[in-house]
């Protein structure tokens, strides 16, 4: 390993021993490694026993763990990484107090994971304020590397445009070209119905109407009479977890399905697996990652089934992803210095079972390919968690938000 | 065709039979809180739980055992409503004698602990419990289709209340029921066995609560957090029927049902609230509920 040798001015030298002094830890910078305190430590802040916890949650941290275990084992590094894991009950104020603590108190570097937009939107403040890292799986919005971007955080996963567009496009194309959403009426709701409704106008389709239900609901029947009266050959679901799972189970209930076609436009393998077969076959989605897709991530997901018992969602495999080129960077650059870090990560492309030639843009988004799924038929599926059958790989360029579109000040400057 | 407000008839007609259906879920659970705090004085909290906990027993019936629908309707109850004989001889008997908040803090704290341990085991996402084959298909009613399982729990569950309500009020036994909450004392002096009365009651409004959740499982998704969803609005239907009156839970669930179907057709974003509105209406109108009476 090579160390560069810079002169390093004296009014830094005193600030960073000062610091050094006020950590406790006068001596124990190690020569060799800048590894601030010699321990790179990651905070997975998620939601550990909410509507959010199957799709990420404690899988979340299982995956963290191997991502850890993995590149100690590889790289041999010579710093210590640590994972350090809370419960941010989908609620902002929690999650930012948490992270303030964890950069403050707990000596964290990056933060990572932050299900639930609320949380990503309140944590990347903290990191911009504090300059850490902020490295978003789970959360969805599109505000995340538009309006909200900053150049600590990292968008790697998904996002309501590419989630609303990979599947609008996809069931246009297929025929489907009158749609009506069914809405949850919050923010995640009403921009995934935005973001999708200008795909379907852009492809030829046509929006006859909407009805925005309180969140959360279980009983979802009279808005899906409504849109059955509505005539639309595709009902779009505008909304997530529990209330899409209710809209599915009630939509067959009611023979609105085979009839017309809904499109779940945020689903998660996991919300298929507790739906089932039966009830969703045939269903389009779009999904940054598969398990069954190829020999690497068959390899990958089969490790993480042995600890979780359960197959990795594309927001679990993500965070492996995210913290593996994390970790890589900051061997790399031989620091964990954000600026360094974050430079190195915007450098080196990402290649790994999730992600090919990915790429993190100035906005903060990584870029990679996404894939169209449709839900198999029960007599195709063939052994557990056989749930998809990939359709179409869609380009990282058409999948997201070009860079000309974004609402980003970063990207304009 | 005949429009009121904009809304064709014939769509009115199906989305309050809709609200129909919510009703005899409101009713069912309204009833069983009704019942444990007429007879018992005790703000059962853990309603919610119990009917989370009787939509797991029907999915563990039939994945474990192979029990069908029909063998989940009787049995889920019984062992729900055992689990809630035992809650009262070991935790609940101990608060009689003091205020109503500590058995609603026990209760409270009791549904936590119930809906941890089945997101510890089961997830939040649920499980899926298909309709019976028996009352699968919809009929259809030339103005739209209703599903037969939705007639069915209209009709299982007016029935259910009803009879619930004769024989609190009609019979010999709920006579008994009635004087042991009046004056214990002297009905254990007639030689009554009040203290197992009390706990069989106890058995039955958490039995009720189970049934809720059999009849509900092959709507909703069977998922620990269903019973929470639910119970405050359930809690709000007995403050509106009048705490403690069998037949202002009945009256009222249903037609809370349907005035919440009504919001739904006309204004969607009220459809969560507007219980609670008709609550605050009633409370200021008549303090002691619709049914109840004046203390």
């Amino acid at each position: 390993m090579k160390t560069k040798k810079t002169v390093v001015p004296f009014a830094l030298r005193s600030t960073v021993a000062a610091l050094a002094l006020t950590l406790g830890l006068g001596a124990a910078i190690p020569a060799q490694a800048q590894v601030s305190d010699g321990v790179v430590r990651i905070g997975v802040l998620t939601d550990m026993s909410g509507a959010y916890s199957d799709l990420a949650g404690p899988g979340a941290v299982i995956a963290a763990n191997m991502a850890v275990e993995d590149f100690i084992a590889r790289q041999k590094p010579g710093f210590k990484v640590e994972i350090v894991s809370a419960d941010h009950q989908n609620k902002g104020d929690i999650a930012s107090n948490k992270a303030r603590e964890w950069f403050d108190r707990g000596q964290v570097d990056a933060v990572t994971e932050l299900v639930s937009s609320t949380t990503a939107l309140a944590v990347m403040k903290v990191a911009k304020e504090k300059n850490k890292i902020a490295l978003i799986t789970g959360a969805g919005s599109s505000r995340i590397t538009n309006e909200d971007c900053n150049d600590v955080s990292v968008h790697w996963v998904y996002d309501t445009y590419a989630t609303g567009n990979g599947t609008g496009k996809a069931v246009v194309k297929q025929g489907g070209k009158t749609w009506y959403f069914l809405t949850a009426d919050y923010a995640f709701g009403q921009s995934l119905e935005r973001d999708t409704t200008a795909v379907i106008e852009a492809s030829g389709g046509k929006v006859l109407g909407s009805v925005r239900h309180p969140f959360p609901s279980t009983d979802l029947s009279s808005y899906l009479l409504k849109a059955q009266a509505s005539g639309a050959q595709v009902i779009g679901l505008a909304n997530a977890g529990a209330d899409t799972i209710n809209s599915i189970k009630q939509a067959s209930e009611f023979g609105i399905t085979p009839k017309q076609t809904l499109a779940g436009l945020l689903m998660f393998i996991t919300d298929i697996n507790s739906l089932g077969l039966k009830a969703t076959q045939g269903m389009y989605l779009t999904e940054a990652f598969y398990w069954d897709m190829n020999p690497e991530t068959r390899a990958w997901s089969k490790r993480f089934f042995a600890r979780h018992k359960k197959m990795p969602t594309m927001v679990q495999a993500g965070l492996y992803s995210a913290i593996t080129h994390y970790l890589e960077a900051v061997k790399a650059v031989n620091s964990d210095d954000t600026q360094k870090v974050m430079a190195q990560m915007k450098k080196a492309p990402i290649n790994d079972f999730f992600a090919r030639n990915g790429k993190i843009r100035d906005d903060g988004l990584m870029l990679h390919d996404m894939y169209l799924m449709q839900v198999k038929k029960p007599a195709d599926s063939h052994y557990p968690w056989d749930y998809y059958n990939v359709r179409a790989t869609i380009p990282a360029a058409d999948a997201f938000q070009p860079l000309s579109q974004s609402r980003c000040p970063l990207v304009h400057k | 065709m005949t429009e009121i407000f904009g809304i064709p008839l014939l769509a009115l007609a199906g989305q309050l039979l809709l609200g129909l259906v919510n009703g005899s879920f409101y009713a069912l659970l309204s009833l069983g809180l009704a019942v444990i705090f007429g007879m018992l004085n005790i703000i059962n909290f853990a309603h919610g739980a119990f009917y989370m906990m009787g939509a797991f027993a029907a999915w563990m019936l039939l994945d474990n055992f192979g029990i069908g629908y029909f063998g989940a309707l009787v049995l889920a109850p019984i062992l729900v409503g055992s689990v809630g004989v035992v809650v009262e001889r070991l935790l609940l008997k101990r608060l009689y004698r003091l205020d109503h908040l500590y058995g609603l803090l026990l209760t409270f704290g009791l549904a936590l602990i119930l809906e941890g341990l089945f997101r510890n085991q089961f997830g939040v996402s649920g499980e899926t419990y298909d309709v019976p084959e028996v009352l699968e298909g919809a009929l259809n009613l030339g103005f739209m289709a209703l599903p037969k399982y939705r007639v069915w729990v209209v009709g299982f569950s007016t029935l259910v209340c009803f009879s619930t309500w004769l024989i609190i009020e009609k019979t010999r036994l709920g006579a008994y029921l009635r004087a042991a909450t009046e004056n214990p004392q002297l009905t254990q002096a007639f030689g009554v066995n009040v203290p197992l009365m009390v706990m069989m009651t106890y058995g039955f409004g958490v039995g009720l609560a189970a049934l809720a959740g059999v009849m509900a499982a092959p709507i909703f998704q069977v998922s620990p957090l269903m019973g929470s969803n639910l119970i405050i609005v359930v809690f709000a239907v007995v403050v509106i029927g009048g705490m403690g009156s069998i037949l202002g839970a009945i009256v009222s669930g249903l037609a809370l049902g349907v005035v919440e179907g009504l919001a739904k057709v006309y204004y969607p974003e009220a459809s969560a609230t507007v219980v609670f509105v008709i609550m605050a209406i009633v409370l200021i109108l008549r303090p002691a509920g619709l049914f109840g009476r004046e203390a």
